[in-house]
């Protein structure tokens, strides 16, 4: 039993790729970068007093299933959205779904998915995949993290599925029930960018924005006094790092995607404002690239000092500063304001 | 990010896997690149695998001195922590806490052993054990 029509997508995260793909599929072409715009997804959150792992979380995204939610309004997209409290009724209804040719989204753990490799698996439970098709007693699975389609035996599925804890999927089984096909581009993009930039520069909480990458810089700093074990030290800039490149694409990719977005956006909307932001975006994900190298090698290499690593943020913070206000200007119909150009 | 600029560190443990990265092609556009993973990304997440080995072995030690429960050593094993083992068992974390002491894992009920071995994907037995 496979759906054909179905065509994997490599995507560079994986909600933002199975929303698309499953658009795609049902016939309205949204690229990736689309769908993290649109929805508005793209932030930065630094919450110590939430541990992961027993580090403080990390965000470079909007929390699980805010991409799909995000397109509600701009597309008038509803997932079909099912939860179980059985393993079995969760298997049946996946099995009806592709029996009746529709692929299905669906929330899983990292952990228990046997084609992963296993440096990458982690108990972190809101990975997303798409299930086109069952070969005896595998289900053939596009997650769009990788290249090719893989195989899942039913068993480690079932498991992955019903995994428990911090965003336990309880069999979560989404598809698209409804979505406009013709919608207002424009207003669209324009509201999802002003949801982005409202957040990242006014957000009403210290954790969140560009602020909270300044706060990071200033705890990084402090770490002589505050955090002087240099095995935790080099724990905690690592679970940053990681959070950026390593789980779901992170920082790094999140910025370049929204870039990629902007272009879009501003090519399809013939907008020059929008392109010279995306090229400003570039530069910060590249910074944030510059910050994780520097990160990794903390600790390795002896001339790495606190100080770079914070100096390196607060870099990226000025940048992502100044594409904020750069969009706001946008959104406001004002031309640039002067000195708000930088790199 | 440039095309050119992706990295391709030919990760070992990437296998014949890529991972879909946004950079700029010559024209200025975006598109993206299959690219084999990044040194920088294998350090930090070796770090992070090292970190729960280290707490295996130091568990492992703790146990065959008689001073911990198997329990302690297949949490960190499956690379959690206590509070994550007590929500994938749906047992409080005191009550976690308390069964990590041999002389109380040694009369646990089968069914409170049965939630622990299915949350951590081991069998009844193997959860008894040290491998």
């Amino acid at each position: 039993m496979i759906i054909e029509n179905f065509r994997h997508r490599h995507a560079g995260h994986c909600e933002s790729g199975v929303t698309s793909s499953l658009l795609g599929h049902y016939g309205l072409e949204l690229s990736e970068p689309m769908t993290l715009g649109l929805s508005a997804s793209l932030t930065f959150a630094h919450i110590p007093f939430v541990k992961v792992g027993g580090l403080p979380l990390t965000a470079y995204s909007m929390p699980p299933g805010s991409i799909y939610k995000g397109l509600r309004k701009p597309l008038g997209l509803r997932m079909a959205q099912r939860r179980f409290h059985n393993p079995d009724d969760a298997m049946h209804a996946l099995d009806a779904e592709l029996a009746a040719g529709r692929p299905v989204a669906l929330q899983t753990s990292v952990y228990w998915l046997p084609y992963l490799p296993a440096e990458m698996r982690f108990h972190f439970n809101a990975h997303n995949i798409i299930v086109f098709g069952k070969d005896g007693d595998d289900y053939l699975v596009s997650d769009p993290v990788f290249d090719q389609p893989q195989r899942c035996p039913a068993a480690d599925l079932r498991k992955a599925r019903f995994a428990r804890g911090v965003f336990a999927p309880k069999g979560l089984q989404y598809q698209p029930q409804h979505f406009e096909r013709d919608f207002d581009l424009d207003a669209a993009v324009r509201r999802g960018i002003a949801k982005t930039w409202k957040m990242m520069l006014y957000a009403p909480v210290p954790m969140v924005g560009v602020g909270a990458i300044g706060r990071l810089a200033q705890r990084i700093e402090a770490f002589d006094r505050k955090l002087p074990d240099a095995r935790l030290q080099r724990l905690f800039i690592g679970n940053i790092v990681r959070m950026q490149e390593e789980i779901g694409t992170g920082g790094g990719g999140f910025r370049f995607m929204y870039s990629a977005f902007l272009q879009e956006a501003g090519e399809k909307l013939s907008q020059p404002a929008l392109l010279d932001a995306s090229s400003l975006m570039t530069t910060a994900g590249d910074q944030w690239r510059q910050f994780a190298l520097l990160g990794a090698q903390f600790s390795r290499k002896k001339d790495i000092t606190l100080q770079q690593i914070a100096d390196a943020l607060r870099t990226v913070a000025q940048t992502e500063r100044a594409v904020y206000l750069q969009l706001k200007d946008w959104t406001k119909g004002r031309a640039p304001a002067a000195g708000t150009q930088i790199a | 990010m440039k095309q050119s600029e992706v990295p391709q560190d030919q990760l070992a443990y990437y296998g014949d896997a890529r991972r879909a990265v946004y950079a700029v092609d010559d024209s200025g556009h975006y598109t993206t690149v299959a690219s084999t993973g990044w040194n920088a990304e294998a350090q930090v997440n070796a770090d992070a695998v090292a970190e729960f080995e280290r707490l295996a072995q130091e568990a492992r030690v703790r146990v065959e001195q008689g001073r911990s429960s198997p329990l302690e050593y297949h949490m960190y094993a499956r690379r959690m922590d206590l509070p994550m083992l007590a929500q994938s068992a749906g047992i409080w974390r005191w009550r976690v806490r308390r069964h990590l002491r041999p002389p109380v894992f040694q009369c646990l009920p089968e069914h409170l052993l049965s939630r622990y071995a299915e949350a951590l994907g081991l069998s009844v037995a193997a959860l008894k054990e040290l491998p």
